[in-house]
């Protein structure tokens, strides 16, 4: 199955080539335009393109963490999230263990980070850890454990790379053009080809109005395209693709949104965060597959192999294309699927277990300490408490902080 | 002249083609070794954590001694085992998860046992302990079925022959009912 992973890239690279090519048009006829040089413009170009690349390169995993304001978590915090992490870990054979982090926000969403295996991480909301069972949890971190192991990370931060340079070539670009339209009539004079000119300026607008809008589309094909292997890859590694399908039910039927999510780092979720009730189905402009189709999917398949998905894929889609390429497909045999477990439903700690849980590791973290009285209060102690000794408020024992 | 360089040409190509299969087999290889040393220490986790449950539920279930002497028996037995080949092992590491789940039906029976904050830990460690064995197991039964399909499919058997590839060797549990984790509802 791993080439799989191989094949796949192959497809994904003729897709970032596309955005690519579309960027070197853009530069060539802006500075064919401008300084009636085209490879001016396409030095321009490169070199917006280069910074951009290192600050992503350097920054990128940084950034998205800092951004979602997501905090680090160690094996104590937390023993079955964990423990879940790092069954998946196994289970996809990565060699190293990923960082964990929790995001303090009631919104359900996972996303994971990582261009190469040396420094990744999955980091998931603290409203998602309470919801979920561990059979859901380990179908999201089967999920976000795939965007490591597929590195789509990686693609993904060239792909928004591409098309930021784009977009700010075309922002400056047309704000220039505006602008400077009085000193044109001298230029064109002087080059002579009052055709030729025209004819540039044509192409130029209209790979300026164009470019990020198609560059914006090849993005988002490949995120969703990269979002089904995921789907799919979490079913083989779980062998249990009802999990995921009933994680992400329960992520569709929350309204809430992340607050800290933006378009730039939108496709590393496992859901769309700033998605809209009752978008359409064949959204173009969407980061994520519906979710609606991804479950129907995963709840349709008779095995937990990339064939079967892609089989499930090809019913609920009624389409004979395929999702994942044959020689790929054909190298795993026969994956069973694993019987549900009857018992989960008893031994699992219940909804508001886990809620207590996971608050108790939000206090922590912002530094207070819980005390646990003999009446079966939570007391909890603010950093800035000075006091050595604290009364419990509810039935007036007397605790040492 | 020319049939010289054709010549040439096709003892290079074969040269390069034979690296290239070899390598790749021995990638192979190695990715098997390490998955089957993934297994080893999931299963030395699962040794280490049977004396801790056997100490906690002692004190509970002091009825059930031939249970858990069948599960003290099986991790044994299972240990001496251990460096045998992956088919001895894996079936007393079957016995051995069988036992387990026996003894965790058993515990069913001894609803004090769901205070014990030692036991609502160990719950949390076996039951992930039992999820790693077999993820670790079925990522090494994936990685032993393309090894197999690389020694044994034309032309990369051509060159596993030569090098002295074996076939490797499936890590199966024995009977349908130990392939499901054990039932551990302490909580219950």
């Amino acid at each position: 199955m791993w080439e799989q992973i191989r094949s796949n890239r192959f497809r994904s690279v003729i897709l970032v080539a596309g955005i690519g090519i579309l960027l070197l048009l853009v530069g060539y006829f802006l500075g064919l335009y401008f300084f009636n040089s085209g490879i001016g413009g396409l030095i321009i170009a490169l070199i917006i393109w280069g910074v951009l690349n290192l600050v992503a390169y350097f920054q990128g995993d940084n950034i998205m963490l800092a951004v979602s304001r997501a905090r680090k978590i160690s094996r104590d915090d937390h023993p079955r999230l964990y423990n879940i992490v790092e069954e998946m870990k196994i289970a996809s054979g990565l060699d190293r263990m990923p960082d964990i982090y929790i995001i303090d926000d009631p919104a359900l969403n996972a996303f994971a980070t990582g261009r190469d295996s040396n420094k990744t991480a999955v980091a998931i909301t603290s409203g998602l850890l309470q919801k979920l069972n561990r059979d859901e949890l380990q179908g999201v971190i089967g999920h976000e454990i795939s965007h490591i192991k597929n590195r789509d990370v990686l693609l993904m931060a060239m792909c928004s790379v591409l098309l930021g340079t784009i977009v700010i070539l075309a922002w400056y670009g047309s704000r220039f053009m505006f602008f400077s339209g009085a000193t044109r009539t001298r230029r064109s004079s002087s080059s002579g080809g009052g055709l030729g000119q025209l004819l540039i300026l044509v192409v130029a607008i209209v790979l300026m109005i164009l470019a990020p809008i198609m560059a914006q589309l090849i993005y988002f094909a490949i995120s969703r395209r990269r979002e089904y292997l995921a789907d799919a890859s979490s079913a083989l590694y779980t062998r249990y693709p009802e999990g995921l399908a009933s994680a992400l039910e329960k992520l569709a039927a929350s309204t809430s949104q992340l607050k800290s999510a933006n378009q730039a780092t939108a496709p590393m979720y496992i859901i769309n965060p700033l998605h809209k009730k009752g978008m359409s189905a064949s959204d173009l402009t969407s980061t994520h597959p519906p979710t609606s189709e991804r479950i129907r999917i995963l709840r349709s398949m008779s095995g937990a192999s990339f064939i079967d998905y892609d089989r499930a894929y090809q019913q609920v889609y009624r389409t004979r294309k395929n999702l994942i390429p044959a020689s790929a497909a054909t190298s795993t045999g026969v994956v069973s699927l694993r019987a549900a477990r009857l018992e989960a439903v008893e031994e699992e700690p219940n909804e508001l277990q886990r809620a207590r849980h996971t608050s108790d590791l939000l206090w922590r973290f912002n530094n207070f300490k819980t005390i646990t009285c003999d009446c079966g209060t939570k007391l909890r102690v603010p950093p800035k408490f000075k006091e050595s000794t604290i009364k419990c408020p509810h039935c007036g024992r007397i605790h040492t902080v | 002249m020319i049939a010289l360089y054709v010549v040439i040409g096709i003892v290079v190509i074969l040269l390069i083609a034979f690296v290239v299969t070899y390598n790749g087999l021995v990638r192979l290889r190695n990715q098997l070794k390490n998955a089957w040393a993934q297994i080893d220490v999931q299963l030395k986790r699962r040794y280490d954590l049977i004396p801790n449950l056997m100490e906690t539920v002692k004190g509970y279930m002091k009825h059930e001694r031939e249970t858990l002497e069948a599960v003290t028996k099986a991790r044994n037995v299972a240990q001496q085992a251990a460096s045998s080949g992956a088919g001895e092992r894996a079936k007393a590491e079957g016995e051995l998860t069988s036992a387990l789940a026996r003894l965790l039906v058993v515990v069913e029976r001894y609803p004090d046992l769901k205070a014990n904050q030692n036991f609502l830990a160990l719950q949390e460690e076996l039951t992930s302990t039992e999820n790693k064995i077999s993820f670790s197991r079925q990522y090494y039964n994936d990685s032993v079925l393309k090894y197999n399909n690389q020694t044994q499919m034309f032309p990369s058997n051509v060159v596993a022959s030569m090098t002295g590839f074996k076939a490797g060797e499936f890590f199966e549990v024995a009977a349908a009912e130990e392939r499901a984790a054990p039932k551990i509802s302490f909580t219950q």
